[in-house]
């Protein structure tokens, strides 16, 4: 059994990942996918501690499941938001969509 | 019946009320009838007030307690109201004027589109006038001398189309206000020094010498107070130098004139210097001042009214003149000769006034070149005039003549034959100058275009009642009647009278028949040429007829000067205070359009700042957490 700090390692290391990703990546689809994946870190987190944690037991795995059940229906209005944008702007380049801005 | 002497100046304040209720669509009837009544109401109540005094009723002031600041006699002012000699006569006077111009003005003002306002107007100022004359204490004077004065301002403006009325009344607010100014600041002065505001206090506190204030000794504290006091008079009394608003103050309609610029309200000036005789007699330099001021104002009015061609203006002229001998006699000390003088006057005044407007409304002109020969068409009003002309001029036995000898005897006994001689120049002027309006009014050849008829009842009444007083309202005074009115006033301490002597009254007849006969001759006779009198004076004649130059004079170097600094502060607050304000506000907009630059609108750009900024907390509150468990 490994113990718990890899599993948070590993976790931090992706959502480092997402949070890079999500602060500089052009596209807006790959954007997306970083919010995901620092998403599933959290994930990983909960599973870990429902798993290895101080008080043990199954509620951490069945948050997971709630969890990855909103993240997939957040996905759905994600990417039809940015089919609107692309609609709309003809573009997936985040630098377009600058319209908060004075 | 003194008890209820409030109700005198309370009626008419009612039938303002009234009236005012009732708005401007009022029939004009209906507005007379009010007016007139409530005057008359107001007449009669007077009369028994004074039937009272005269027998002797009690003098004591009606005080109530009007507000309460502090511990101490200081720190309570009183409002209320007193009578005494002095004020009941001028209840009388002025509610008699009052009830006669308020029936006049029924005939003159008739079709004026805002004749209820008129009345209106008319009702506020006899209201106020009469508050005046019985406020106990200075406090409550001034709130009456200056509603008076926003009456008068009202009234010479209420034909304000008329670009002239308008400047006319903006004028006399403003040069009233001068004085009203230093009135001000004497009573405030008085009770900084007395602690009250009441006239009787303040002399008693003056004669006793108990006056404390630090900068000024009791000496000055008096003359200073009572020449500041003396400013607000002369202000409204129309004294030099201050009396250029009175002649302007004719662009009013003519009831006006006689009830507010000749009878009542002008006289305020007067009445407030009787009244706190006992301060000006404390110093002997504010005496002389009144005096002299008096002297030349006298002189100064008549020598202008010689050559004046507007039929009101002479009159005004005529008005500040004899205001003039009133200061005059006050200052002489002559207490009772001065207010005998006012209340004569207060009828003689009146009358002339009210027939020259009878004049006005038939010629429709104030031009005395278009006029003339009105003796034969308006009888009762060439009459009444000649009568009100003989008591100005000082003939035996109409009201002038003791009035005025009384006067000028108190000059002579009061050893200032300056003062004495100039009052006999100014009354030769004033015999000619009122003769030749007489004149040139009345006899002759008629001049104007109109065809002029006698005015109905309700102004030709007026006219016979005040011509009755114009030849009876002396004998009050008048050495056959022992004084009986000098009597009836009493001395205050300090004030000498002298009883004109048959001397005095042999010259000053010599010298109105004088006056008159030259008048005569010039206009009545025409055996001499006016034109050819003003041709070879023609430098005195230019200095009186354009008024010894006094406006042109006081536009040079007061109006212009105030105007240009006016300019000046208007400059410095648009350019420097407003420029400042605008500095403030266009660097604050300069400063966050560079500062705006920052929000680009990339969510990315933001998520990293929030980033950033959620390190730092951590960072921060980690060592914070690190510190205290260390």
């Amino acid at each position: 059994m490994a113990p718990i700090g890899s599993f948070l390692a590993l976790a931090a290391i992706l959502f480092c990942i997402g949070l890079y990703g999500a602060l500089t990546k052009r596209n807006i689809i790959i954007v997306l996918l970083s919010i995901e994946l620092m998403l599933n870190a959290a994930n990983l987190n909960l599973i870990a501690f429902s798993r290895l944690g101080v008080s043990a037991n199954v509620a951490g795995q069945v948050f997971g499941l709630f969890s990855m059940t909103v993240a997939a229906a957040e996905v759905a209005v994600g990417l039809a938001i940015l089919i609107a944008l692309y609609r709309n702007r003809n573009s997936t380049d985040v630098r377009d969509m600058n319209l908060m801005k004075w | 019946m003194i008890a209820y002497a409030w109700l005198v100046p309370a009626i008419p304040l009612v039938a303002y009320l009234l009236l005012l209720a009732l708005g401007r669509r009022v029939h004009e009837g209906v507005a007379a009838a009010i007016g007139v009544l409530a005057t008359l109401i107001s007449l009669v109540l007077s009369l028994m007030i004074f039937v009272d005094v005269a027998q002797g009723g009690g003098q004591l002031p009606y005080l109530w307690t009007w507000l309460t600041f502090g511990p101490g006699p200081g720190h309570t002012w009183q409002a209320g109201f007193e009578v005494n000699s002095l004020n009941a006569l001028m209840l009388v006077v002025v509610s008699f004027v009052s009830t006669l111009v308020l029936l006049f003005s029924r005939g003159y003002m008739h079709g004026d589109p805002r004749f209820g306002v008129f009345y209106q107007y008319l009702l506020l100022f006899v209201f106020s006038m009469l508050g005046l004359v019985i406020s106990p204490n200075f406090l409550q004077l001034y709130v009456f001398w200056e509603l008076v004065g926003l009456c008068s301002y009202l009234l010479v403006g209420f034909w304000y189309e008329k670009p002239e009325a308008a400047a006319a009344a903006k004028k006399s607010f403003v040069v009233t206000r001068l004085g009203d100014v230093g009135l001000l600041a004497g009573i405030i002065l008085l009770y900084l020094a007395t602690g009250s505001f009441d006239y009787d206090d303040i002399a008693r506190a003056i004669q006793t010498g108990g006056l404390q204030i630090h900068w000024i000794g009791p000496q000055g504290l008096a003359t200073l107070g009572a020449l500041l006091v003396f400013l607000g008079a002369a202000g409204k009394s129309a004294q030099f130098p201050l009396h250029v608003w009175l002649p302007d103050a004719m662009e009013g309609p003519t009831p006006v004139s006689a009830l507010i610029h000749a009878a009542t309200m002008v006289a305020a000036g007067v009445y407030l210097v009787a009244r706190s005789f006992a301060l000006f007699d404390a110093s002997p330099v504010a005496l002389d001042v009144v005096a002299y001021i008096g002297g030349i104002t006298a002189i100064l009015g008549a020598a202008i009214g010689l050559t004046q061609r507007d039929i009101k203006r002479v009159i005004a002229y005529s008005t500040i003149s004899q205001l003039g001998y009133m200061m005059m006699g006050l200052g002489v000390a002559a207490y009772s000769a001065a207010v005998f003088h006012l209340f004569t006057h207060a009828f003689f005044k009146a009358l002339l006034f009210l027939a020259a407007g009878s004049v006005i409304h038939a010629v429709d002109t104030q031009d005395l070149g278009r006029m003339g020969g009105l003796w034969r068409r308006m009888p009762v009003t060439a009459s009444t005039f000649l009568f009100g002309a003989l008591a100005l001029s000082g003939v035996p036995p109409f009201a002038g003549f003791w009035s005025k000898d009384e006067i000028l005897a108190s000059t002579l006994a009061a050893g200032r034959p300056l003062l004495f001689a100039l009052g006999m120049v100014a009354a030769f002027f004033t015999a000619f100058y009122i003769f030749r309006v007489f004149f040139l009014t009345f006899t002759g050849r008629y001049r104007g275009d109109r065809v002029p008829r006698e005015s109905g009842w309700v102004m030709t009444l007026p006219l016979v009642l005040l011509a009755l007083m114009a030849l009876g309202a002396g004998w009050a005074g008048a050495p056959f009647t022992g004084y009986a009115l000098e009597r009836f006033l009493g001395e205050p301490s300090g004030a000498s009278e002298a009883g004109a002597g048959p001397g005095v009254m042999a010259i000053s007849t010599a010298v109105s028949l004088l006056g008159i006969g030259l008048a005569w001759l010039m206009y009545g006779e025409r055996a001499t040429s006016p034109e050819a009198w003003s041709r070879s004076l023609w430098p005195l004649y230019r200095l009186s007829f354009h008024k010894f130059y006094f406006d042109e004079l006081y536009q040079a170097v007061i109006v212009r000067p105030a105007f240009a600094l006016g300019k000046a502060f208007d400059w410095v607050d648009r350019r420097i205070i407003d420029g400042i304000v605008r500095l403030a506000a266009e660097a604050t907009l300069a400063v966050a359009s560079g500062v705006r630059r920052i929000q680009t609108g990339q969510v990315q750009t933001y998520g990293l700042i929030t980033l950033l900024g959620i390190v730092a907390l951590i960072a921060v509150s980690w060592s914070l957490l690190w510190g205290v468990r260390s």
